[in-house]
């Protein structure tokens, strides 16, 4: 079921709030689909998670399982902005954020109002000792259940003094008039949280540049590839703190963003010396650390990143140069990779390669066998394995590329992994 | 109080004059599309369903337009619909394209258009396009940016009011040995001013047998220099000023795009319009013309030129597909198919949505439709094969394009180059021969020049569509029964269908449009031809370079004068023979016959000495013709002193007959003669005429040579001088050259002995 049908069918005309949210959706999908209209991951995830919030504050509610009905209005949104562009990861990650966003919410709105519950039991019935007893215990199991199975322990929640709550389905006692509050402070709450996620994108870069000057020491020479924001600001947060150091940009083929990145160097007064990508392993015994963005960060800590990546990262093996790899949060994708090299890569026109002009008689299908002798292919992305990373710099930290799955499993719940509306909420 | 309020809405309506250009420049970017391309080249398939909706790689044509024009910014788009518009109409109603919020898709619908000008003039009557606008045509894959291009054209069009239209242009060269582009269409070239992209000439029917075009002097004269190219190909995408669809109106006879208007423009210096161009390099755009562009544009998209308009990149109403690595290359899937273990899957192929695939099938660059089922051991390469298509076991289909909903038997074997159009089913073993086309309807039967089909039966298209529908909506058992009965032994047991016979002449341009790679030996031919070509080139020594290919204007221009004058002197006979004939039956006067024949010189920019050689000859023929009985009471033997004929196998009576007549036609047409002799070359032309029909068209009067000669001597009409003159030139001839010399050997030697008495 596509959007469109979906603005043509019944429901549309029923429900006036919802045709608000889907054609902004709409468009959305297309700005994704079209020619990357929204370029680099960052304004991505941004514009995905504002997209998500203005569904989840349209959304009506139902008085029941008000956490099912917004996680199931994601849910059908989020397919299809994954399914517009398959190969733009944040889209998804920013989806199962939000997903998790709801059902903590849900979940410590539900423990407060246990605890709420059990303190007017405790105080109503003084009496009963039996029933107190008994409620008290099947608080502590659920929250004890619920730790076990639906939150992994973390260090987070490990450290953490607040009680951590259950989904224990609604009890009967709460009255009509709780629930709509609830239901309110619910939507409200998950509103509030998407807010702080959304400010967390947009502050990513400086949140990673503030770490600059503990990985950048005076006089070293730091090896890029390509064109990273990320890296950018980096290295600009060092240079504001009066370190000097060289860096050396190696040009990106075949989209050549690493001009771009050099020249924007230059301007902030960096010593910049520009190398193609195959002067790299040249140039590697001298440089003191490669530092370079990353398009995706998968749960094994292994790096989608722009292609020639890989044989940066071989490079600085070979010359045991650190290879750090700089990622905000919305990067992490709670995904393995299997495949990487063909499933989540993205194959572009091979008229970044080559002129077809001066190549369309290669091309001639008309004579010869009917299939033509050159193939032009074009991956935007290369797969580096997590044992050639050294360090990933988020914008909660440093971290070893084997901490990469606890990184996320804090950021996301394991039921959102696979974003797909079950059979019977499709229907 | 009234003249004031007068003032000041007129200072008003100044200002929003001189506004005007401001508003234009912020007006929303509209575009045309032509949703027909007004010519058959997709017959028969294009009788049951637009061209426009045909699959490319799974997907209408007219969303790559669509979705292109959406993203190069165009706000509001008309389709032109003509042949199967209400398909057309259908099919984007329920599309999503009339749900985009800032992309507004109108159609116009009309039946009784037969070309693109038309259609044109059409939407100029709606007054519906208010600024610039692109013009395209529904068949286009394009993915480039329009901005640059949209702001050279304004800037030009804001320097010089006459710059109405920009077009596309993209390097492609063209094969060597063919002699056309990869899209199958001609040899096109295109004259540009380097500095300014002006666009001066423009020939996409360049003849190849000769290997020349012609320019215009003047092209030369004016223009301080002029790039020459071969290797451009036409993107069939043009911005245009609105003017261009009021120049439309005017020109009623504007028909093709190209071949009308833009040459019009070029050719017509009094409007002064100018047409620029615009190269895109690194972009692409193509438009379908053809089955073998349409097998090439498939490719290009196959292998990501078209970027992003791509299989597994989802840009309108395409079902998601993933890649998957095959070998090196990559093959596009669709994750619901049910693929045997043992069947497979070669690279550059595109398998769509529900599609099942047997054991030990292979398929290799190959795009598949829809739900189609395709049996064990059934080899499939290079076709395209659309939905719902049944396959069964051990068929093979080599470089064919199958339609929606046909049947293939087990066993049933595709030649390369053939179509099947919808529905067609394929009896058991039968081998379909190459480059056939089959249909369910049987070939219109009227049969035009090329040129005229293409604007010919439009409207005979829709009517015939409709009758389709109606035949279709009745129960299929019977009307497939009857077909097949009729049509057993054609496709085999169980086969229904006609196959299209390939009308005359069409043979040689089947190899060059069909979705087949050229043949071998056709290759070979066409590279043999070309190597002759060069060798004629080469001694002839006018070739410049042959990137260049232009072989100097002089040159060109006086072998083209001199085989026109052969031919005019060819026609010039005629006519005056018929003049003649017609002098002689209705007896009309001397003089008038002189003023005719002097008329038609002029006419043919002739000498008198042509005159005089035609009106000779015109004689000589009516001699022959003349009926001999009525000759036969004058038979008498000529006693000629200067015969040398007897030997002769021509009967002596004959001969002599045949001479009275001549006598007598001579002496009765004199006077007609005479008024072009006026000196003695004409004198000298005759009897070189005479001779040359003696040894040629009238061997009749190789016998008579001399005695005519010598009537004509005795007639006045030729001069001693003349035949003497004649005489000394033949002297030093070939012996071949020289008899009639010799057999008027003794009448000469008589001319020369009574010149030298009389001195």
């Amino acid at each position: 079921m596509s959007l469109s049908q979906l603005m043509l069918g019944p429901n549309v005309v029923l429900c006036n709030a919802a045709s608000q949210t889907y054609p902004s959706c709409n468009t959305f999908t297309h700005a994704l689909s079209f020619f990357n209209k929204i370029e680099g991951s960052q304004a991505t995830a941004r514009q995905t998670a504002e997209l998500l919030r203005s569904v989840i504050s349209q959304q009506r509610v139902p008085y029941t399982n008000q956490a099912g009905a917004l996680i199931d209005a994601v849910k059908a949104i989020g397919e299809q902005l994954i399914a517009a562009n398959p190969v733009e990861l944040a889209v998804g990650n920013i989806v199962r954020r939000v997903l998790h966003i709801i059902r903590e919410e849900d979940l410590s709105l539900t423990t407060a109002a246990i605890g709420g519950l059990n303190l007017s039991a405790v105080s109503d019935d003084e009496n009963d000792d039996d029933r107190d007893g008994d409620s008290t215990l099947s608080a502590a199991a659920v929250a004890a259940a619920a730790r076990s199975t639906l939150r992994p322990p973390s260090l987070q929640t490990l450290l953490e003094d607040t009680p951590v709550s259950a989904a224990v389905p609604q009890t009967s006692s709460s009255g009509a008039a709780d629930k709509s509050s609830r239901s309110r402070k619910l939507k409200h709450d998950v509103i509030e949280a998407v807010n702080e996620l959304i400010q967390d994108i947009v502050t990513c870069h400086e949140q990673i540049a503030e770490q600059a000057v503990e990985h950048i020491h005076q006089n070293e020479v730091i090896l890029t590839l390509g064109s990273s924001r990320t890296v950018l600001e980096f290295l600009f947060a060092a240079k504001e703190k009066k370190r000097s150091f060289r860096v050396f940009v190696a040009e990106g083929a075949p989209r050549y963003q690493g001009h771009l990145l050099a020249k924007e160097l230059v301007a902030r007064g960096l010593q910049t010396t520009l190398i193609t990508d195959s002067a790299v392993f040249a140039m590697i015994s001298r440089v003191n650390m490669v530092i370079v963005g990353a398009h995706a960060v998968m749960a094994n800590g292994g790096v989608i990143a722009p292609v020639g990546m890989n044989l940066v990262a071989l490079a600085a093996q070979k010359h045991a140069v650190p290879f750090v790899v700089l990622a905000g949060s919305h990067k992490l994708c709670p995904l393995y990779p299997h495949n990487p090299e063909v499933l989540l890569n993205e194959l572009r026109s091979p008229s970044e390669l080559l002129d077809f002009g001066e190549f369309s008689d290669c091309m001639d299908f008309g004579s010869g066998s009917g299939s033509p002798l050159l193939h032009v292919v074009n991956p935007a992305f290369d797969y580096v394995p997590p044992k050639l990373v050294s360090l990933f710099i988020t914008d909660a930290g440093g971290h070893n590329p084997s901490y990469m799955y606890r990184l996320i499993a804090d950021y996301y719940s394991a039921d959102d992994l696979v974003v797909q509306r079950r059979a019977t909420a499709g229907n | 109080m009234g003249a004031q309020k007068k003032r000041a809405a007129a200072a008003a309506a100044a200002a929003r004059v001189s506004e005007d250009p401001d508003d234009l420049a912020r007006q929303p970017l509209q575009a045309i599309l032509l949703a027909d391309s007004f010519t058959t080249k997709f017959r028969p398939i294009t009788l049951e369903r637009p061209k426009v909706l045909l699959p490319l790689v799974n997907v209408p044509m007219i969303n790559y337009t669509l979705a292109w024009l959406e993203a190069a910014g165009v706000a509001e788009v008309f389709v032109f619909c003509c042949a199967h518009s209400k398909q057309v109409i259908d099919y984007l109603e329920n599309s999503e394209w009339f749900s985009q919020p800032n992309f507004t898709v109108k159609t116009i619908e009309s039946h009784n258009i037969i070309s693109a000008g038309d259609a044109l003039r059409l939407i100029y009557e709606q007054n519906v396009i208010h600024g610039d606008f692109v013009l395209i045509s529904g068949d286009t894959v394009s993915n480039m940016s329009l901005t640059q291009a949209l702001q050279e054209h304004k800037e030009r069009k804001k320097k010089d009011n006459n710059a109405v239209m920009t077009m596309i242009i993209k390097k492609s060269k063209p094969s060597p040995i063919t002699r056309q582009s990869r899209l199958g269409t001609d040899e096109l070239f295109m004259a540009i001013d380097p500095n300014t992209k002006q666009l001066l000439y423009y020939e996409d029917k360049a003849d190849h047998s000769k290997g020349t075009i012609c320019l215009d002097k003047m092209l030369l004269a004016e223009n301080p220099s002029i790039s020459l190219h071969n290797d451009k190909q036409d993107c069939y995408i043009d911005i245009c000023s609105p003017e261009v669809l009021s120049l439309f109106t005017d020109n009623f006879d504007y028909q093709h795009l190209r071949r009308h208007f833009v040459k019009g423009l070029l050719l017509d210096d009094i409007m002064g319009y100018k047409i620029f161009t615009h190269e895109i390099h690194s972009s692409y755009a193509a438009r379908i013309d053809n089955y073998r562009s349409y097998d090439i544009v498939s490719k290009d998209i196959i292998q990501r030129w078209t970027y992003p308009y791509v299989p597994d990149v989802k840009f309108c109403g395409n079902r998601a597909t993933k890649l998957e690595r095959r070998g090196i290359c990559f093959t596009a899937f669709n994750s619901e198919i049910e693929q045997s273990r043992s069947a497979q899957v070669g690279s550059f192929t595109v398998i769509g949505y529900g599609t099942k695939i047997g054991s030990n099938s292979k398929i290799s660059d190959s795009v598949i439709g829809e739900g189609c089922t395709i049996g064990s051991n059934v080899l499939i390469e290079g076709s395209y094969i659309w939905d719902n298509v049944i396959i069964e076991d051990g068929c093979e289909l080599r470089h064919v394009i199958v339609c929606d909903g046909v049947i293939m038997k087990a066993g049933a074997v595709l030649k390369p180059g053939v179509v099947l159009s919808f529905k067609v089913v394929i009896g058991e073993r039968f081998v379909v021969p190459a480059y056939s086309k089959v249909s369910l309807l049987q070939q219109p039967t009227v049969h035009d020049s090329d040129e005229e089909l293409e604007y010919a039966d439009n409207s005979s298209g829709t009517v015939e569509f409709s009758s389709i529908q109606g035949t279709a909506d009745q129960s299929n058992g019977e009307m497939t029964s009857e077909s097949s009965e009729a049509h057993k032994p054609k496709l085999g047991t169980g086969g229904v269908g006609y196959i299209w016979s390939i009308c005359e002449g069409g043979q040689e341009e089947e190899w060059r449009h069909s979705v087949a790679p050229i043949p071998e030996d056709k290759l070979t031919e066409l590279s043999e031809a070309m190597d002759d070509d060069q060798e004629l080139v080469t001694q002839d020594r006018t070739a410049l370079s042959t990137s260049g290919e232009l072989i100097s204007d002089s040159n060109a221009s006086e072998g083209d004068d001199n085989e026109d004058s052969k031919d005019d002197s060819v026609y010039f006979e005629k006519e005056v023979e018929a003049t003649f004939l017609r002098a002689v039956e209705e007896n009309v006067k001397v003089d008038h016959v002189i003023l005719e024949v002097n008329s038609l010189r002029l006419s043919y920019n002739m000498t008198s000495a042509d005159c005089a050689g035609a009106v000779f000859y015109s004689m000589m023929k009516l001699a022959i013709k003349t009926p001999h009985s009525s000759a036969i009471g004058l038979l008498t033997l000529y006693p000629s002193p200067f015969s040398m004929v007897a030997s002769n196998a021509y009967p002596i009576y004959l001969s002599g007959e045949l001479q009275q007549n001549t006598a007598n036609i001579i002496t009765t047409w004199q006077k007609l003669l005479k008024s072009y002799l006026l000196e003695i070359d004409e004198e000298i032309e005759i009897i070189l005429k005479f001779e040359e029909m003696c040894l040629e068209s009238a061997k009749e009067f190789s016998p008579l040579f001399a005695r005519i000669l010598h009537i004509l001597y005795d007639k006045d009409i030729l001069q001693e001088d003349a035949i003497l003159r004649w005489a000394d030139e033949k002297e030093g001839a070939d012996e071949s050259d020289k008899v009639f010399v010799r057999q008027s050997e003794k009448f000469i030697q008589w001319l020369r002995e009574a010149s030298e008495e009389e001195d």
